[in-house]
């Protein structure tokens, strides 16, 4: 049987603006509309805009809002206050990653939860699963379309002020009032615009009146794999704990959460293989699922735009985590070395 | 990027590969349509020089940031020569898809061969089924 695509509100924009469309995570997608290495070199050089509205988002509310979320949720939500956000995990008891997300504080008994499109479900249901009396958990994902501007440029094509990461205030462009989300996936500075999704055209069309140029998500997969940014899927997952994929940083092992027992463990016995980064030495491009020959797995590769090369992740026995190992990818049935760098691959030039 | 054309001089293979026969030899490439279904190119694998390329089979690899496609021989033959400027710059290809991005020289196995391949109004008719 053949699965109905579910389509973005900008849909029709993406179609008229030439994009081409592919399958992603259930939805009907814009991959490009330019080409993908053009549209990296904007968000890296001026400003682009991604379509993200197939992100699920989550409602979490009540008194044990915030009791539920610390017992669900890897990272300290104590470490933040109304108008804050936070970079988390959603783990399982195995220490495993059932969804990386980004949780917002939007007041103090309300949380507002952006996950992964192909989580959305598995996330809903997990914690809905473990609602207690006193928290409430909605999926209000239908009712927003969301927007990344990202790049060196982004607020000042957009007009907006500077602010710190991982910070959110209400806010407007061109006159549609939005949550202005000072978070992003590309490595470069920018926002997250979350707008009611019957103005999310408006808002569109309003961001890219100023010069930001439509990217798809070709772009946004290269530009977070350039930064080393883990891929939900692809480098993480229920399978793979957090320690091992070096997010122990979002982990807060001093308080209780699902599976914090198992992450203990592996942190002072020490991970048997990590995620690392790496680069190609010779020719080829790694992808998704190629063998490390010295023992381990690509789990994300493409060729990088901005150092022209090919870059990927990937788990490698703990022996040869440092950066400076080298490894040999197998692909396709050839042999190419590349070598572990410090993460993340692409540092912007002061 | 180059614009669409599809030369009259060249033969097509259904898989968006083109030949251009010189007597017993023939040099390759991808359409037009093939660049552009992939994207900018940055890499290209190409075959041995004296590597035996067999018609409808596959003889080498081009990628772009998001896909990797195989090349397919519209004739078969042994490799003569490989554009090793293409190797370099594999962005050539989109550039010049039936000049200087050409991807290895043949020496021709099987004249009769070519009679199977389309020509430029036949390969048109075929993009516009897909």
């Amino acid at each position: 049987m053949q699965e109905t695509l579910r389509r973005t509100p900008l849909h029709d924009r993406h179609v008229a603006l030439g994009a081409r469309m592919v399958p992603f995570a259930g939805w009907e997608m814009p991959v490009q509309y330019e080409g993908v290495i053009p549209e990296h070199r904007a968000v890296r050089r001026d400003a682009g805009a991604f379509d993200v509205s197939h992100m699920g988002e989550l409602e979490v509310e009540g008194p044990r809002a915030t009791e539920l979320l610390q017992s669900a949720l890897s990272n300290d939500l104590g470490q933040i206050e109304p108008g804050q956000a936070q970079y988390t995990l959603l783990t399982n008891e195995q220490g495993g990653i059932v969804d990386d997300l980004i949780v917002y504080r939007l007041d103090p008994f309300r949380y507002l939860l952006i996950v992964n499109a192909s989580n959305r479900e598995a996330a809903y249901e997990w914690l809905k699963d473990r609602e207690l009396r006193g928290s409430d958990v909605r999926d209000v994902s239908d009712e927003y379309g969301l927007i990344a501007v990202q790049g060196p440029r982004a607020l000042e094509r957009l007009g907006l002020d500077p602010a710190p990461a991982f910070t959110f205030a209400e806010g407007a462009v061109g006159g549609v009032t939005c949550m202005v989300n000072r978070t992003g996936y590309t490595g470069e500075q920018g926002v997250e615009l979350m707008a009611m999704a019957d103005e999310a055209g408006e808002l569109w069309d309003a961001v890219l009146e100023r010069g930001v140029a439509p990217c798809g998500l070709g772009a946004r997969d290269s530009l977070r794999l350039e930064v080393c940014y883990p891929l939900h899927g692809n480098d993480i997952g229920p399978d793979t704990d957090a320690i091992s994929a070096g997010l122990g940083w979002a982990c807060a092992l001093d308080k209780d959460f699902t599976g914090v027992e198992e992450l203990r463990r592996i942190k002072d016995e020490g991970p048997e293989r990590r995620l690392v980064a790496f680069v190609m030495e010779e020719r080829a491009v790694p992808r998704q699922g190629m063998p490390i020959v010295e023992g381990g797995e690509v789990t994300s590769g493409t060729h990088s735009p901005m150092l022209d090369v090919g870059i990927g992740l990937g788990y490698v026995l703990a022996g040869l985590a440092q950066p400076g190992s080298e490894l040999t990818i197998d692909v396709r049935g050839r042999h190419r070395r590349a070598r572990t760098v410090e993460k993340p691959i692409y540092k912007r030039e002061e | 990027m180059a614009a669409e054309s599809y030369p009259e001089d060249l033969r097509y293979h259904p898989e968006h590969d083109w030949a251009r026969i010189e007597g017993d030899t023939a040099v390759l490439g991808i359409t037009w349509y093939g660049q552009d279904a992939l994207g900018e190119l940055v890499h290209y694998e190409p075959p041995d020089v004296g590597a035996t390329l067999s018609k409808d089979g596959a003889y080498g690899e081009v990628e772009s940031v998001k896909a990797v496609s195989d090349l397919i021989a519209p004739l078969s033959g042994e490799v003569l020569e490989v554009n090793d400027k293409v190797v370099e710059a594999p962005e050539t290809v989109n550039d010049d898809p039936y000049g200087e991005g050409w991807l290895v020289k043949i020496r021709v196995a099987d004249q009769a061969e070519t009679d199977a391949l389309m020509d430029a109004e036949t390969y048109k008719s075929h993009l516009s089924t897909l």
